[in-house]
């Protein structure tokens, strides 16, 4: 019988190595498929709230990217759609419901409303923004956005949910 | 000559009755927790596909060959997301209640026939088994209502113990018929009477009746008012993240699984087919019926509260007692046309 233990190549075991094997970090993992399945947790105060539907329902259908599992409740969410006005009154709220969100946990901010305001951005009781209450992570710009829009900003997290260094960093003070 | 004895003495002492069932249970759980793993992720897939079928949507198509590694990320995700407990809940109920409800799943598994010679306790009164079993998840629902101090949580709670305990009578009624007809409550002589027809022919009326029982005892839609997310946010499991929720979902579509079986077990016939083997037979019967209560899950709208009473108390329950007195009369001329028994 001859013995295989000298007859080792190395090249040729790194190349079955590297098609065969995937090495990855438990994190990068864990990133990889949280990214694919977020749950939303809908939050729309207002009429952006319309376009987020219809982004969910036929011909946009975001559940082909996984994003379809809409909960009522926020303990079983990923990701926050903050679509719409938010109000003074409606904002203790809001930060409420981000704060009962289990971590890791994402907002994204539809419509000029949510990012700054928008057409009530001078009013007394309209709160500026959503960033004014809880850190955003995309902003979907549009009054209000079309749900093609909505669909390239979640996709747009789930690349930043992958690779977190494309994202531009806006601080919060 | 002192291995030898070693040896010898580990063999008797797996020889052991005590050990030797223990062992067996072991394997027993581990291949039935399996199944129920790989099960629910097709289950997952099969309900959004079917849900987006349903809704002129495509569903999810992105990841993996027609969308089916995404229940399989949902599952990584669900057990890596973050485990609150909220500080005002009573913590062993709260935890305990996602754990009973998966167990007893569990424990309806173990008396479903999977196929010829092919079940894992075969019960003298399996059906009995599995209606008691399947009325005990009500408490474990109720456990979870109440320990999560909330009070969608405990009104979801409540829902569903009026639910399920009302629609039980004729859950039970709608099966009397078969057990009539068979003369047995074994689930494997069930299936070997409807050698030459299934009791879906036999037993049109129980058919409908259980069904429509079916339906509310897996509180779905249009029986999901425990968890109607118009009026209770999401009813029992509100309070519920991370794995505890994972639980209580991965549980739901189980008890999918096991409800269309004990259908396909009594009505039609259970492993019993042509050319396949009899436990390709009765995965394929059962994912038929999955079809079809997914088919009435996404096409009906949700009933109210006290309509859904009324529907059981009225008409559900005269209904399969008419069953009953129906076939005592159908066994009686059929005993007295073709000379058998003793009338
Ligand atoms: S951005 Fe425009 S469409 Fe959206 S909520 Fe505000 S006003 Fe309505």
């Amino acid at each position: 019988m001859e013995v295989t233990r000298g007859r080792y190549n190395p090249n040729e075991f790194h190349e079955a190595f590297e098609n065969n094997i995937i090495i990855t970090t438990i994190e990068k993992a864990l990133d990889f498929c949280r990214s694919r399945s977020l749950h939303p947790f809908l939050f729309g105060p207002a009429c952006c709230a319309m376009e987020l539907m219809q982004a969910m329902n036929g011909r946009y259908d975001l559940a082909r990217y996984g994003f379809e599992a809409v909960r009522a409740t926020p303990r079983q969410t990923d990701v926050m759609l903050v679509a719409g006005t938010i109000t003074n009154k409606m904002a203790a709220v809001a930060k409420r419901l981000y704060d009962q969100i289990p971590d890791p946990k994402w907002v994204i901010a539809i419509g000029s409303c949510a990012i700054s305001g928008g057409p009530f951005a001078d009013s007394y009781c309209v709160t500026q923004g959503a960033d004014k209450l809880f850190p955003v992570d995309v902003y979907v710009p549009g009054c209000p956005p079309r749900p093609e829009a909505i669909t390239r900003g979640l996709l747009q997290l789930r690349d930043m949910i992958n690779n977190p260094e494309i994202a531009k960093v806006k601080r919060h003070g | 000559m002192d291995s030898n004895n070693n040896i010898t003495s580990i063999w008797d002492f797996f020889q052991n009755p005590i050990i030797m069932n223990l062992l067996i249970g072991v394997v027993y759980f581990a291949a039935i927790a399996a199944f129920i793993t790989v099960l629910v992720i097709i289950l997952m897939w099969m309900d959004r596909r079917v849900a987006a079928f349903f809704q002129e949507r495509l569903g999810p198509i992105k990841y993996g060959p027609q969308g089916l590694l995404q229940p399989v990320f949902d599952a990584v995700k669900m057990v890596s997301k973050g485990n609150i407990t909220p500080r005002n809940v009573d913590k062993l109920v709260y935890n305990l209640a996602p754990m009973l409800i998966f167990m007893t799943t569990l424990l309806v598994y173990a008396a479903l026939p999977y196929g010829k010679n092919l079940t894992v306790v075969n019960l003298n009164v399996g059906v009995l088994y599995l209606i008691a079993i399947s009325s005990t998840a009500t408490i474990a629902i109720l456990m979870g209502g109440w320990g999560s101090n909330n009070k969608y949580s405990l009104i979801g709670g409540m829902r569903t113990v009026a639910m399920i305990i009302s629609y039980e009578i004729p859950f039970a009624f709608s099966l009397l018929g078969i057990i009539m007809l068979t003369g047995s409550m074994n689930m494997t002589d069930i299936i070997n009477a409807q050698k030459n027809v299934w009791f879906v022919f036999l037993q049109p009326l129980a058919f409908v009746v259980f069904m429509i029982t079916a339906m509310a005892e897996l509180n779905k839609s249009p029986f999901d008012l425990p968890e109607a997310e118009s009026e209770l946010v999401a009813g029992f499991i509100t309070e519920y993240a991370g794995m505890k929720f994972g639980l209580v979902y991965l549980a739901e579509y189980a008890n999918m699984f096991s409800m269309a079986a004990i259908a396909v077990t009594l009505f039609f016939g259970g492993w019993q087919g042509p050319l396949l083997p009899s436990w390709l037979w009765f995965l394929i019967k059962t994912l038929l019926m999955v079809f079809f209560i997914m088919w009435i899950r996404w096409t009906l709208p949700r009933i109210r509260i006290d309509k859904m009473m009324k529907l059981n108390w009225k008409v559900l329950i005269p209904l399969s007692i008419l069953n009953i007195f129906l076939t005592g009369i159908g066994i009686k001329l059929y005993q007295y046309f073709t000379g058998m028994g003793g009338v």
